[in-house]
């Protein structure tokens, strides 16, 4: 039924020049670290990507950057990365900052099939401009659109053969928007399961909206350890 | 008299100010830097839960070092634990809480705030943009917003303005304001001092304050 790879090359061999690729995450954590490593091998270039973060410069979509291959990044805060900052300023790179949840929503109404909705984040500020202002209930809202990409990159704690996701704690956050909005969707799992072994309760992500998947061990980079330090 | 304190019991000071915002049941939102301390000083009698937008409804204390989850952290990207009851989501399903006014409050910081309410808190120009993260939709959302920072810049500047200068985050969003020096109200009619910390008075917040206040009939002195 779903194509399952042992290659992750060969996972992301369709990833062509110009694609739009959106990569699940939230800082680095719930990103599909493995699918990324080898879009860099690939050496796809000028890719749009929508992802809420951009990685840092060492891991993550980071890597893609230094590697030059990104030409527009969207996204909502951009601001753990000095290659990032020096590509903006050199023209090299686009940007297009989204806030968070119109973000969440663009991408989520783009895999429902909502061409726009309103939302009020952004009104009366820079991101509004351009943007057509409508009243309802005497509150102004902000049209906003859906987000597809051709491709999306997704990381799942366990994944079924059928493509039924499952996450682990807040890797979830944009990963199941993102699984529906990609004409395809890749699917980077920790444990690959066979159909049946997971719960139908506890699946996220339904099976529908994954193309592919793999099954690979991730790093899980950490990037603000913070202990507790009164004693037990 | 004006009072000097050194930056982390400035700090301090406003967090525990700020702390009293929540209400027992509240379901609440901390902004990044120092709203996030807030969660320090939550008195232990008190009933609340923390929301954090990248996907968890009810953030616990900070991991020892066995329970560290790499999977597991805040929107300022911090390592946590998860709280007794709570639960985790998408970031669509969080910012829809957000949005759809379920969080009585969120506590954020603040470059500067106008007299109507506008905050800016995002960007300054000239300067790299680092994105606005959750901000524009959180001043949307929760049921009352506080800002908490400094009352003046670093400059010795007003933060509290007739006009915002800075791009804003959100245009007539905030309902209260809480600095070193007072607790301000955001009100139809202006702003309206209701406290003011131990140590000033009346003439120095209204010196360092460039917006018009009005006088709470109800104002506390020497409050916090």
């Amino acid at each position: 039924m779903k194509e399952i790879y042992t290659s992750f090359q060969e996972a992301v061999k369709d990833i062509e020049d110009y694609s739009t690729i959106m990569v699940g995450g939230f800082g680095l954590v719930g990103i599909p670290e493995n699918l990324i490593l080898a879009l860099v091998e690939s050496n796809a270039k000028h890719l749009t990507v929508i992802s809420n973060n951009c990685g840092v410069d060492d891991w993550g979509l980071g890597l893609l950057l230094q590697n030059k291959q990104i030409d527009k990044m969207i996204g909502s805060y951009v601001g753990e990365n000095k290659e990032f900052e020096r590509q903006v300023i050199n023209g090299e790179l686009e940007v297009d900052l989204v806030p968070q949840g119109t973000l969440a929503e663009r991408i989520r109404a783009g895999g429902a099939g909502i061409p726009a909705f309103y939302t009020p984040a952004g009104v009366g500020t820079p991101i509004a401009e351009g943007k057509e202002v409508r009243m309802f209930d005497g509150k102004e809202y902000l049209l906003q659109t859906g987000l597809t990409a051709d491709f999306s990159l997704v990381r799942a704690a366990k994944g079924d053969r059928l493509g039924n996701l499952m996450y682990n704690k807040t890797a979830r956050n944009f990963n199941p928007m993102m699984a529906a909005a990609g004409a395809t969707t890749i699917a980077e799992v920790e444990e690959l399961v066979e159909p049946g072994e997971m719960d139908p309760e506890h699946v996220h992500t339904p099976g529908i909206y994954v193309q592919s998947l793999i099954e690979g061990k991730q790093e899980k980079r950490i990037e603000r350890l913070t202990l507790q330090t009164q004693e037990k | 008299m004006a009072v000097h304190l050194d930056k982390a019991t400035i700090r301090e000071k406003i967090a525990r100010r700020a702390e009293q915002e929540i209400e027992n049941g509240f379901y609440v939102n901390l902004g990044i830097g120092m709203p996030t301390m807030v969660a320090n000083y939550i008195q232990p009698d008190k009933q609340m839960v923390l929301q954090s937008e990248n996907g968890l409804v009810g953030i616990g204390r900070s991991p020892y070092e066995e329970e560290v989850d790499p999977d597991l952290i805040n929107a300022g990207k911090e390592t946590v634990t998860a709280s007794i009851g709570s639960s985790y989501c998408s970031s669509a399903e969080s910012f829809a809480m957000i949005r759809g006014e379920h969080l009585d409050l969120a506590i954020l910081g603040g470059m500067e705030v106008s007299e109507t309410g506008d905050l800016a808190n995002w960007m300054i120009p000239g300067k790299m943009i680092k994105g606005m993260g959750g901000a524009m939709d959180i001043v949307h959302g929760a049921k009352k917003i506080v800002i908490i920072m400094d009352h003046v810049n670093k400059h010795g500047e007003p933060k509290i303005l007739k006009q915002c200068h800075l791009p804003l985050t959100g245009k007539g969003v905030v309902n209260r304001i809480i600095t070193d020096r007072a607790v301000i109200d955001v009100e139809k009619d202006g702003l309206v001092l209701v406290e003011i910390a131990e140590g000033w008075t009346v003439e120095e917040i209204k010196e360092s304050t460039e917006a018009e206040l009005t006088i709470s009939s109800k104002l506390l002195e020497t409050s916090f």
